[in-house]
């Protein structure tokens, strides 16, 4: 560890501020955290506000405008290790809805004046702009996911982060599988697991906020799902759902439109 | 003939059905944390019960490859129901437990290690191929050269009340497993349950001690034929049947045969199959580091062949195709287990088979891999 207490920056772009707001959730470890880094720009903590470049900096939410693309790389410059914290920032997250459609069209039919808009035509991840260090999916994030990244990059070791589905997830907490149980579709098997099974859990099944796995099958799973569909196309549905611009939900959905034209 | 002395270990009794509860205060009283099948958010888990009332009666489970329904008859039987996605792992061998806890004070770390603690559980309505299976995580957590805290602080004080299968699931293939449906293993008590009765073969000291003082009467040859003539039935009503006379060599000598790979097109690598199975016992262990990095608490956690970091070392991903992974898995199950350990890793409970969300079928695969080598 450096002599100095490392620097902390906390940006925000498109997004709803709910993945800031799982860090600020952190209630019993708010202080250590404050305690072990330096909070040098966070503004939905604080006011103060002091110039990089920072150790770590943390960017929330996805690029939808000319001026973040500027801003972003500005922050990567600024930046030791950046970190994309959560959904929007890893994949577009839900506003990359856009993408599937005309965005143009959208800003007519929303705003009375879109001709005041600055806009991108997509809605994308942090890393498709600048190079990231490392991703943190979900909508929002794990708070503890979070914890685990700056401990290990306080203590110099790889963060511990699951490979692995959702699925495990369920069985470790002895959740019955809504799938099989209950005929309900569930994208669980192809979503990285994170969030602790919160969906399954509650009877409904995983939308897949927290992306991909990097190693399922989703030719197969798709297979399942048209099955259980209760509503004409819920399956390309449930892949375009909040990280439906993730390549691996996106070409998936992409495909079974094509098919069914 | 009433009679409320102890009953002989080996022998059969006959209780009324309401003495259960007796036997269930007298199991309580003694300790024991009981769990047994029980219907909760419209599903079947394991999980504590009191009373016989507690039980799924009126319930059946409807399964099939990918598919579970639970299903209510109104039937009037207790132990009825074929279990579900949970099996007795979960308790002898919990999903997740701490191993120890590092921590640094003034330049050296000490390390503090649980005493591994369990409730004596008394778990009600284990079937022959749970039974089998509990036997075989027996031979991997309690070895002669090495037993396993965790799982031995559990498994040592459990009582077993198992329960013998008179209507098994489509998915069932305990009969060619030699598993059951008739209860094989060691139990404290073994129960039949007839339309009126329930019998209950004494099976330990321990078994024995938990029906004395109860009412209870030495079961006839009439009620010990009935029960006869439904296990006979069950095991012809079997849905599923498993050949292993050909096995392991079927599988060792054909690793590299195409249909490894067709399954691989079909397996979502999900783990699933792997996590409700009751014999797998594969873990982690996970670190979790304080900020100030002083201190740190080792966990272990049910891992699975089929997880892509499961395989990772050095160099790579020695399964780096699902395929690779799913060959892994039977290829252990009903091959080099048997090497590994003189059994089979599967006793034919057909988890694997119902919570299989591709709804592959290891029964049809092994079938499917023999007629292709002909």
């Amino acid at each position: 560890m450096s002599p100095h207490k490392p620097t902390l920056a906390v940006y925000k772009f498109s997004s709803c501020d709910g993945c800031q707001l799982s860090i600020l959730n952190m209630e019993d470890e708010l202080l250590d955290l404050a305690g072990a880094l330096d909070i040098a720009y966070f503004l939905e903590a604080t006011r103060a506000e002091r110039p990089g470049p920072y150790d770590i900096a943390i960017v929330e939410g996805s690029i939808t405008t000319p001026h973040e693309v500027e801003r972003i790389k500005e922050i990567r410059r600024q930046a030791k290790v950046l970190i994309a914290l959560g959904t929007c920032a890893t994949s577009g997250g839900i506003q990359a809805l856009r993408n599937f459609t005309d965005a143009k069209a959208l800003a007519n039919t929303v705003y009375d004046h879109p001709e005041y808009l600055h806009y991108l035509d997509t809605a994308t991840a942090i890393a498709e702009h600048v190079a990231v260090d490392l991703e943190l999916w979900g909508c929002p994030v794990n708070k503890g996911q979070v914890l685990e990244v700056i401990s290990a990059l306080l203590n110099n070791r790889r963060p511990n982060l699951p490979a692995y589905s959702v699925c495990l997830e369920c069985k470790r907490r002895g959740t019955i599988c809504v799938l099989v149980d209950k005929g309900i579709p569930c994208i669980g098997p192809a979503t990285q697991a994170g969030c602790g099974a919160i969906c399954p859990t509650s009877g409904r099944g995983c939308y897949g906020c927290f992306g991909p796995t990097r190693s399922t099958n989703l030719d197969s799973l798709t297979n399942i799902l048209t099955k259980l569909e209760r509503t004409p196309g819920e399956t390309v549905r449930l892949y375009r759902g909040i990280s439906g611009y993730a390549p691996a939900f996106r070409e998936i959905a992409d495909e079974l439109l094509k098919e069914a034209k | 003939m009433q009679s409320d002395r102890s009953p002989e270990i080996g022998s059969t009794v006959a209780i009324q059905k309401n003495v259960f509860n007796s036997l269930l205060s007298k199991l309580k009283e003694q300790g024991y944390e009981i769990v047994g099948p029980h219907v909760e958010n419209e599903t079947l888990v394991y999980a504590p019960i009191a009373k016989l009332e507690d039980l799924p009666r009126g319930f059946v489970t409807e399964q099939e490859a990918g598919s579970f329904r639970l299903v209510y008859t109104g039937h009037t039987r207790y132990f009825d129901i074929i279990p579900g996605a949970q099996s007795w792992k979960q308790y002898l061998f919990p999903s997740r437990a701490e191993l120890f806890t590092l921590r640094k004070a003034d330049g050296t770390w000490n390390m503090e290690t649980p005493r591994p603690t369990a409730p004596a559980y008394a778990f009600i309505g284990v079937r022959g191929c749970e039974l089998a299976a509990i036997q075989i995580q027996d031979n991997a957590f309690l070895r002669g050269d090495f037993t396993d805290p965790i799982y031995r602080a559990a498994r040592e004080k459990a009582f077993i009340l198992a329960v013998n299968c008179l209507h098994p699931a489509s998915t069932c293939f305990c009969a060619s497993m030699g598993t059951g449906p008739r209860v094989e293993g060691d139990a404290d008590l073994t129960l039949t349950e007839l339309e009126d009765v329930f019998l209950l073969n004494v099976g330990s000291e321990l078994g024995r001690n938990i029906l004395s003082g109860l009412p209870f009467e030495s079961a006839s040859a009439f009620v010990l034929n009935a029960a006869n003539r439904g296990l006979e039935r069950a095991a012809q009503q079997m849905g599923r049947s498993m050949d292993t006379s050909d096995l392991p060599d079927l599988i060792l000598n054909n690793l590299d045969h195409v249909h490894w790979r067709e399954i691989g097109e079909r397996c979502l690598s999900c783990a699933n199959c792997t996590q409700v199975c009751p014999t797998c016992f594969c873990w982690d262990a996970t670190d979790t580091l304080s900020l100030d990095g002083n201190q740190t608490r080792r966990e272990r956690v049910w891992d699975s062949c089929f997880n892509p970091g499961y395989s990772y070392q050095a160099g790579g991903n020695t399964r780096p195709t699902i395929h690779s992974r799913y060959r892994q898995w039977m290829s252990h199950k009903l091959g080099t287990w048997k090497v590994q350990y003189g059994t089979f890793g599967c006793t034919g409970c057909g988890r694997c088979i119902t919570w299989c969300p591709a709804a592959i079928d290891i029964t049809v695969e092994i079938a499917n891999l023999r007629k292709e080598i002909r």
